[in-house]
């Protein structure tokens, strides 16, 4: 790509972005168009893109660019986007610390150094859950990574991480490592899901897996990591209705290698570091609908908020933060909410978690379980219906947009509505 | 390491590079002796000593009466010496032996008892009010404590990284990847001994069995039977630094008559850990972690700090103990001429080695061994720790180096200016950069460094990537793109 690092770093900055991805490049841009002068983006990365740099698989940017595009393709429209506003990409730089409108980082060409900041935005992505997080028993062999780690291993350094590959969990990074193991001729001997249903998007079991002879396993755990040195096998077991184990019938799969695919939590650090009132769902900050979070001037966007299943939906998120960013730099408080939302049955979360009878939003909210015919409403808390809206087949692991505008609440003066999703 | 010290007569060769044998070896080194200390892992400090809970025992657990016991308190009072010699953190936490209910207050007295039997200062009986006070996250149905101020907390990988290094540097040979595979007695009784690894045959005039759980497999190698070792593993579960502080000493229940149970533990790197178990197994390299250990050390630690959930486990690893029938340390010469064992070396180990390494240079010297002190012991610098230094320290170190501009892991800070001096000293896996500079160590668990580390090892190494393991043996980690089946 390009080196766009800025030789020259500034003292003060209208809007400082952590995190170079979609959602950081995409807010930056928003923030210039709102009107800030000097916007500064800070990555980690030697390039700039975010984790689709990893993604090179295709299937990007159909609602945002109305095409489709592999990860790397969106990362650099979106990248010259910003460059091309006079955004300012500093890589191979972290963010170590954010107080009091100072940023500290360390930077690979700067070294230690701080600037001054008028409004920040935290779009910093997610992490994986790991092998810990859900604690299986066993060995610690080599040969157990993320897939996400195993993402990189292979489609940014070349290599591979196994011969024989059992993967858990079926979310989208599992499924899309899936099928490019297989084409890089490594048996895949089959993806393991907890639940009773797969947890990513409907195209990916049948293009990932499908297409590629894999067998999906729903109802199914590893309950067991065996190896001195390397993964020799795994033991894998049914589960009953309460997501138990049962070990009677567990079996074994031989493999050397086990890819966890278990879901992204937020990328956290800096918002636990600011004291920033978090969703205990979500697990990001809580956001109002300018993406501003608990402390003044501090915006998030992307998958430090919440973990977005289509970039383009974090690229729409992002253009929010950014304006609210960028006209905050230059004096406009966002607008205050006055509504806020409630998950309720069948609803995990809503994002942002608050909104305006005001206001046009776009409310992204994902359910527990899937429904067939299923109705969107939209109550007070005392169950007098506000708004319903037909929805189609949903799952958990599609997020679900909701379109909220001040006509589907004329009618409405409370202060809190309701938010779920009902079998119809 | 150094082959041509194969073919030298050694005066000690030392099996096993856990905390023991790295401790004997530090000792040694500063005698004129020319000893060897011999690993069959990759990296020293890889068995049991890397695996534990890292407590330096206060002194007062253990019975007088016992060898252990006497080592304990001994042990205890050379760590600071050697922290500050050997440039790695100890903190004296202290500690609070908990009574949840009336009838442990026989236990608490009898730790006071030992306390003044061994002449350990400061151990006193605190009241609930006290310990609540100054520990508020404790279960509040407590009744009482026994507080014990010289109880402290160390990495223990780092101790046997600095104990080896400043040993190597004092002149002992290290060899690792070396297993011993047999002892030979050389010519006549007391000529000493052949020690057989895969790469040399090494000749020495003494062999000091440090070999940990396998102890009893070298004792046999060298003719003596009888030393049974039962192997007890420990599973230990470490929780996310976000809890940092929820407790600031050492938590033990009251102790049963087969365990001390299980303890929460503010490490030194400030992160909690809560463990470990104690359950007899019939393998001795057994490292399972297991659900039902998991289920009772989350139930003892919350019943002592009810703050504590499964959601903050980020880690989990077991180590094993290696226990006598009578549960006591077993150090001294045997009927093998040359041979001396070092065996039953469970918990307290850790806090004894030191103590443990003086005594057995006080065997050697009385079996006719020069250990006479001639000189100070090799001091070793501290590891850099990016994320310990204050912002003006940073921005030096940052604009000297350029590898401290780079962090490489994000969860603990850690530079690649310090990965990189953790290869200069030695460590050439994944494992060993982790246990020198805590990278992968931390929430994510390796998820983002992993990489990273990977490519500046091979880079320093000259490797490929495809050569770098996790702990040395068979745990390579990638293969090459052209062999996916073999
Ligand atoms: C392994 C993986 C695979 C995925 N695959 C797909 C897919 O196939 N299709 C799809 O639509 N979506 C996929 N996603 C979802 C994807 O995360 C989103 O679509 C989108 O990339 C999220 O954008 P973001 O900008 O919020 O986060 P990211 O793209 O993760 O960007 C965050 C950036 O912040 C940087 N950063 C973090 N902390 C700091 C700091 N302290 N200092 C400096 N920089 C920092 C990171 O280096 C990173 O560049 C995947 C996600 C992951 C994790
Ligand atoms: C869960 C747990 C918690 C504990 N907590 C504490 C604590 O808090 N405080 C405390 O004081 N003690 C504690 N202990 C005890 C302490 O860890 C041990 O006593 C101590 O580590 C023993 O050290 P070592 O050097 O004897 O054994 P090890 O570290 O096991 O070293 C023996 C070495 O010998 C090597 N070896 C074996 N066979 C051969 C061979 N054939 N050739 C070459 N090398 C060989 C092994 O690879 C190994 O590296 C704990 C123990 C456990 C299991």
């Amino acid at each position: 790509m390009i080196d766009a690092r800025p030789h020259v770093l500034h003292d003060r900055y209208d809007v400082v972005v952590a995190g170079g991805g979609p959602a950081g490049l995409g807010a930056a841009l928003a923030a210039r168009e709102a009107g800030a002068e000097r916007v500064l983006v800070v990555d980690r990365e030697p390039e700039a893109g975010g984790i689709l740099l990893q993604c090179i698989h295709a299937g990007f940017g159909l609602h945002h660019f109305g095409e489709e595009l592999t990860g790397p393709e969106y990362a650099h429209r979106v990248l010259h986007e910003a460059l091309d506003h006079g955004v300012d990409v500093l890589c191979d730089a972290y963010l170590m610390d954010l107080a009091d409108g100072r940023a500290k980082l360390l930077s690979g060409e700067h070294g230690v150094a701080f600037v001054e900041t008028g409004a920040t935005v935290l779009a910093m992505g997610a992490r994986e859950r790991t092998r810990s997080a859900i604690r299986i028993p066993g060995d610690r062999p080599a040969g157990v990574f993320t897939a996400g780690l195993a993402q990189r291993l292979v489609n940014l350094r070349g290599v591979l991480p196994g011969r024989r590959v059992a993967i858990l969990g079926s979310g989208d990074i599992g499924l899309v490592m899936a099928r490019r193991l297989a084409l890089e001729g490594v048996e895949v001997v089959g993806v393991f899901e907890l639940l009773a249903h797969a947890n990513g998007l409907a195209r990916n079991i049948v293009t990932c897996l499908h297409d590629f002879d894999i067998p999906l396993h729903l109802s199914t755990t590893v309950v067991g990591i065996h190896g001195r040195d390397r993964v020799d096998h795994v033991t894998v077991a049914p589960v009953d209705e309460h997501l138990q184990p049962v070990l009677e019938r567990q079996w074994e799969v031989p493999c050397d290698t086990l890819l966890i695919s278990v879901g992204l939590i937020p990328e956290n650090e800096i918002s636990r570091q600011l004291r920033l009132r978090l969703d205990p769902v979500t697990q990001g900050p809580v956001v109002t609908s300018a993406m501003e979070t608990s402390r003044d001037g501090v915006f998030a966007c992307g998958n430090v908020v919440h973990i977005h299943d289509l970039v383009d939906y974090v690229s729409a998120e992002a253009t929010v933060a950014g304006t609210s960013a960028g006209g905050y730099a230059i004096g406009h408080r966002p607008a205050a909410d006055n509504v806020c939302l409630q998950a309720a049955t069948n609803v995990a979360y809503c994002v942002p978690q608050t909104v305006s009878t005001h206001r046009e939003h776009t409310v992204y909210l994902r359910v527990r379980r899937p429904l067939e015919q299923s109705t969107l409403r939209l109550s007070t808390p005392d169950g007098r219906v506000v708004h319903e809206r037909k929805l189609r087949y949903v799952v958990p692991a599609e997020m679900v947009r909701l379109k909220l505008r001040p006509a589907l609440l004329a009618d409405f003066h409370g202060d809190a509505l309701q938010v779920e999703v009902v079998a119809r | 390491m150094d082959s041509g010290a194969a073919g030298t007569l050694q005066d000690v060769v030392i099996v096993g590079a856990g905390v023991v044998g790295c401790a004997i070896a530090h000792e040694l080194s500063r005698t004129g002796l020319r000893v060897a200390l011999v690993e069959r892992a990759t990296e020293v400090g890889f068995g049991t000593s890397k695996a534990n809970s890292g407590i330096i025992h206060g002194g007062h657990h253990a019975s007088p009466d016992t060898l252990k016991g006497r080592l304990e308190w001994a042990g205890n009072q050379l760590w600071d010496g050697l922290c500050a010699e050997l440039g790695f953190g100890f903190a004296r936490v202290g500690e609070l032996t908990v009574a949840l209910a009336e009838d442990d207050e026989p236990a608490l007295e009898r730790l006071v008892r030992q306390a003044e039997e061994k002449g350990v200062p400061g151990v006193e009986r605190w009241t609930r009010e006290q310990v609540l006070a100054a520990e508020p996250a404790l279960n509040p149905a407590l009744v009482g404590a026994v507080h014990a101020p010289t109880t402290g907390v160390i990495n223990p990988y780092e101790a046997c990284f600095g104990l080896a290094e400043s040993a190597v540097a004092g002149g002992v040979t290290l060899w690792t990847d070396c297993p011993v595979l047999a002892l030979r007695p050389m010519r006549g009784p007391d000529d000493g001994w052949e020690v057989i690894t895969p790469s040399a045959t090494i000749a020495t005039r003494a062999v000091v069995n440090a070999a940990g759980v396998a102890a009893g497999d070298i004792a046999r190698m060298a003719g003596i039977e009888g030393v049974q070792l039962r192997p007890r593993k420990g599973e230990e579960y470490l929780l996310d630094k976000r809890l940092a502080g929820l407790v600031h000493r050492v938590i033990y229940p009251c102790p049963s008559p087969t365990s001390k149970g299980t303890l929460v533990i503010p490490t030194y790197d400030g992160t909690i850990m809560i463990g470990p178990t104690a359950d007899l197994v019939d393998d001795p390299d057994d490292l399972t972690t297991s659900v039902s250990g998991a289920d009772r050390i989350l139930a003892a630690a919350r019943r002592l700090v009810p703050g504590i959930s499964e959601r903050d486990v980020i880690a989990q690893f077991a180590g094993m103990r290696a226990v006598l029938d009578d549960e006591d340390f077993l150090i001294g010469p045997t009927e093998a001429p040359g041979f001396f064992n070092v065996a039953g070396i469970q918990s307290p180990g850790l806090t004894a080695a030191p103590a443990i390494a003086r005594y057995v240079a006080a065997l050697l010297g009385a079996a006719g061994f020069d250990t006479e002190r001639v000189s100070a012991a090799q001091r070793v610098a501290p590891p850099v720790r990016f994320a310990h230094l204050d912002d003006a320290a940073q921005q030096a170190l940052a604009a000297d180096e350029p590898a401290h501009r780079r962090i490489l892991c994000r969860c603990e800070m850690v530079t690649e200016g310090a990965v990189r001096e953790a290869i200069a000293r030695g460590a050439h896996t994944l494992d060993g950069l982790k246990f020198r500079t805590r990278a992968g160590m931390g929430r994510c668990q390796g998820g983002f460094c992993t990489d990273r580390c990977m490519a500046v090892l091979a880079a320093a190494l000259d490797l490929p990537l495809t050569s770098v393991t996790k702990r040395g043996g068979d745990s390579w980690l990638v293969l090459d793109r052209s062999e996916p089946s073999s």
